[in-house]
């Protein structure tokens, strides 16, 4: 069976370049990058190469770099690491401190939240509107005189939403308030630059652009105070104890090497702008099926990421229809059973529960194309209709749409 | 039968439902594993006489784990769906209420009827399933003189599981397959290991599986301490009342209906010189009458919202016999309509605790003719 892979904000394949630039690294060059051998200064080397390439991709210097697990990793260094900072010489939480964050966040951020309340931190939540944006004048007035950190993601997982980042860092700077943006989804698929952003702190994962699983990096300005999360030798800084994943490192480093060219002069793959022309194309076929809606409308998106309602189907059987089909898409987010729940970002941009469980997210990656675009339009049409004619709610609302309307032309004169 | 390639397998990772699927996978039937998800164990935890942790069996972690590595084993896709939502609606709700007004209600029959051959049939053809499998003891069989789908009894009559599947409508029974029917428990046990399947030796449940250890009681007071006890979709709150005798005499008080079962002796809370029963729990009264033991025994119960298998109604009277719980060795009775979806039923004998909320369920042969609701009066 064909099968075509659209679920590229959730994980995507390695390229063959950065699977051979990581390659050498598990046997031939095995070293620790902390031994001062000859072994270790070889991987050592390449450690730094790899930061390097990552402080291009971010516009950063590569001493600000420093390396993870990923983007959950980043995520909860960058909010425990400012809010718990000088917890050493004074102990957990002094109570009052205060974070700004927004509603539609990843659960690395929330749940982070939710445990610094435990602490005894205090949280404020940014709603957004009806396309998914927050209002920069909710953040401005959410500031306190205790308010320490604002975290407030680039793009969204769900949607590809973008938030104003610059703006918000132009407030956080004012404020003299540290700004984390969690840019998971946004690193390779648009350009970032720290300095423009105004960030403190900016979060990436190397497996959403064709890295590695189990690698990421924290941006940490120069001068940032910055509790680590896991303590240890002195590895990156002191930042982050821990021995090196060299080939992660290598393979991160790689892949942003790539991201950097594909981003400025559009590589053999599917560039930006070709990619936004699938994304369009897929889109606006999509939305020809009737009943059906673009979440995230009027709000500037990621080139890669479509997320359409269906109504009148569960979006979970679309998926597991999909699937058994041969086209990768989802929705929501996976509890711990992988049973589907809600998405709490499509609900807080005020959709209906209904509507949000009858979303899909589409998102592209470089490996694919054209034709993997048509696989998907050949299929979606003809299975969104069966969904539709097997539930009794969509029959149900048809008719009872067709019953208003029909009352209201009646009612007319 | 109807000719389809694709069948869904309901799995709960258990012995018997992931017995089904290598059973259908090795005729070489196309075969989809699905779970539902129905309810979050975690969700009551710390509330009101609940522990911080609960350990309870429904849809933990752990019979998900299996069911995936079943699948894995087999070969088969496998997906979770959440039907978190309906089940409370559907099972949970109905499950309290029927408590708070004084019944005995059958949860594993809510489950059956709206949740697995209702929005779990409906999943199955729409990702392309036209048939539903199920790990149950029973059987289904098409007849065609009566041009009707029958349920009938199971080859191992100790693992029957037909009380609970009376309300099953024609549309769901024809799309319906319970493999296990024609086996017996140590057989499936048996075919489980000749598959490799880790879930062999996999102890049977017997508990409502949403009710950690089986004890209901915490479990309402959890789940409406959880509602905040007001909630106005809960149509009542645990109120005591009065206990009284058959003959109207109040002999002491009890803290809420739900805390009774018609034909309970323990924990009434009065002391008398002889053994005395739950008889009646009024609803409107909140009284709970008491009495001996032969008080308990009635002759004629109406059964309603009434669904007919064998038959598409009862235009005379027939001769069945009469399931009152899941327990009861069905007794001869006579069955005749009383309105629509009602039946009225005669024992030829005096049955104990005929209990509103349970089901009767009326068997011919071993062929279900059909069931309904035990009401408070008859």
């Amino acid at each position: 069976m064909r099968r075509v892979y659209l679920d590229n904000n959730a994980t995507t394949p390695v390229l063959p370049e950065v699977l051979e630039a990581m390659r050498p690294y598990f046997s031939e060059h095995f070293g620790n990058a902390s031994s001062i051998h000859h072994h270790g200064q070889g991987t050592r080397a390449a450690v730094e190469r790899a930061r390097e390439s990552v402080a291009a991709l971010l516009g950063c210097r590569a001493a600000e770099v420093v390396f993870t697990s990923g983007g959950t990793e980043g995520d909860n260094l960058a909010v425990f690491g400012v809010m718990n900072h000088g917890v050493m010489n004074h102990g957990l939480a002094r109570p009052g401190d205060h974070v700004i964050t927004s509603n539609i966040e990843h659960h690395a951020i929330l749940n982070a939240c939710k445990h610094l309340v435990a602490q005894g931190h205090e949280v404020t939540y940014i709603p957004v509107d009806g396309r998914g944006l927050v209002d920069l004048a909710d953040v401005k007035r959410a500031i306190r005189p205790n308010t320490k950190l604002i975290t407030i993601m680039f793009s969204n997982n769900e949607t590809g939403v973008l938030q104003s980042v610059a703006e918000i860092g132009k407030i956080a700077a004012e404020a003299d308030v540290y700004f984390h943006t969690d840019a998971v989804q946004a690193a390779g698929k648009i350009r970032i630059n720290v300095n423009q952003i105004g960030c403190d702190l900016l979060t990436i994962s190397g497996h959403k652009f064709h890295g590695p699983q189990g690698v990421g990096a924290l941006y940490v300005r120069k001068g940032t105070q910055l509790e680590p999360m896991l303590y240890g030798g002195s590895h990156e800084r002191s930042r982050r104890a821990g021995t090196e994943n060299v080939p992660g490192i290598v393979g991160l480093g790689k892949a942003a090497e790539l991201a950097v060219a594909g981003l400025e002069r559009g590589d053999l793959r599917m560039d930006d702008r070709k990619m936004a022309a699938a994304r369009d194309h897929l889109e606006r076929e999509l939305l020809e099926i009737e009943a059906t809606g673009l979440n995230g409308e009027g709000a500037p998106r990621v080139p890669n990421t479509t997320n359409i309602y269906f109504d009148g189907i569960e979006g979970e059987a679309l998926v597991i229809a999909l699937d058994l089909k041969g086209l990768a898409v989802s929705t929501g987010a996976a509890c711990s059973s992988g049973a589907i729940e809600p998405s709490h970002v499509l609900l807080a941009m005020g959709l209906r529960p209904d509507r949000a469980k009858a979303s899909i997210r589409f998102s592209l990656g470089k490996q694919n194309t054209a034709e993997d675009v048509d696989f998907a339009l050949g299929l979606i049409p003809e299975t969104v209709a069966r969904l539709r004619e097997l539930s009794p709610v969509y029959n149900k609302a048809a008719s009872s749409e067709l019953r208003a309307a029909s009352n209201q032309r009646s009612a007319r004169p | 039968m109807l000719n389809s390639e694709t069948i869904a397998v309901a799995m709960s990772g258990g012995v018997d439902s992931s017995t089904v699927a290598a059973m259908l996978r090795a005729e070489g039937r196309n075969v989809i594993g699905l779970t539902m998800q129905l309810w979050n164990q975690r969700r009551l935890a710390g509330h009101e006489g609940m522990p911080e942790s609960v350990q309870g069996r429904c849809c933990s972690i752990d019979d998900v784990y299996d069911a995936r590595r079943v699948a894995e084993t087999l070969g088969i896709p496998y997906y979770v769906v959440n039907h978190e939502e309906r089940f409370e609606r559907d099972v949970v709700r109905p499950f309290v209420e029927e408590y708070l007004a004084g019944r005995t209600p059958i949860p594993c029959s809510l489950c059956n009827n709206h949740l697995k051959f209702d929005q779990l049939l409906i999943v199955a053809r729409q990702i392309g399933a036209d048939q539903i499998a199920t790990g149950h003891y029973a059987q289904v069989a098409f007849d065609e003189q009566l041009n009707r789908w029958l349920l009938k009894r199971p080859a191992d009559k100790s693992k029957d599981q037909t009380y609970f599947l009376f309300g099953l409508t024609q549309e769901q029974l024809s799309r319906t397959l319970f493999p296990l029917g024609g086996m017996t428990k140590p057989e499936v046990r048996e075919l489980a290991r000749k598959h490799g399947l880790v879930i062999a030796e996999k102890p049977d449940s017997q508990e409502i599986c949403f009710v950690p250890g089986g004890d209901y009681k915490r479990f309402l007071e959890a789940y409406l301490n959880e509602q905040g006890n007001t909630s106005a979709d809960v149509a009542g709150e645990m109120v005591g009342g009065e206990m009284v005798t058959s003959d109207g005499k109040v002999i002491g008080e009890h803290a809420g209906v739900h805390n009774f079962t018609v034909g309970q002796r323990k924990g009434l809370g009065v002391a008398t010189g002889s053994p005395l029963y739950v008889i009646q729990i009024k609803n409107d009264t909140r009284q709970v009458v008491v009495g001996k033991d032969e008080e308990l025994y009635s002759r004629t119960l109406r059964a309603r919202r009434v669904n007919l298998i064998s038959t598409a109604e009862l235009r005379q009277p027939m001769r069945v016999a009469v399931k009152i719980r899941h327990k009861h060795q069905p007794a001869p009775a006579l069955i005749e309509s009383a309105g629509p979806d009602e039946v009225r039923v005669t024992f030829d004998e005096p049955q104990r605790a005929l209990t509103p909320g349970q089901a009767a369920v009326f068997y011919d042969g071993d062929i279900v003719v059909g069931g309904g609701w035990i009401e408070n009066s008859p």
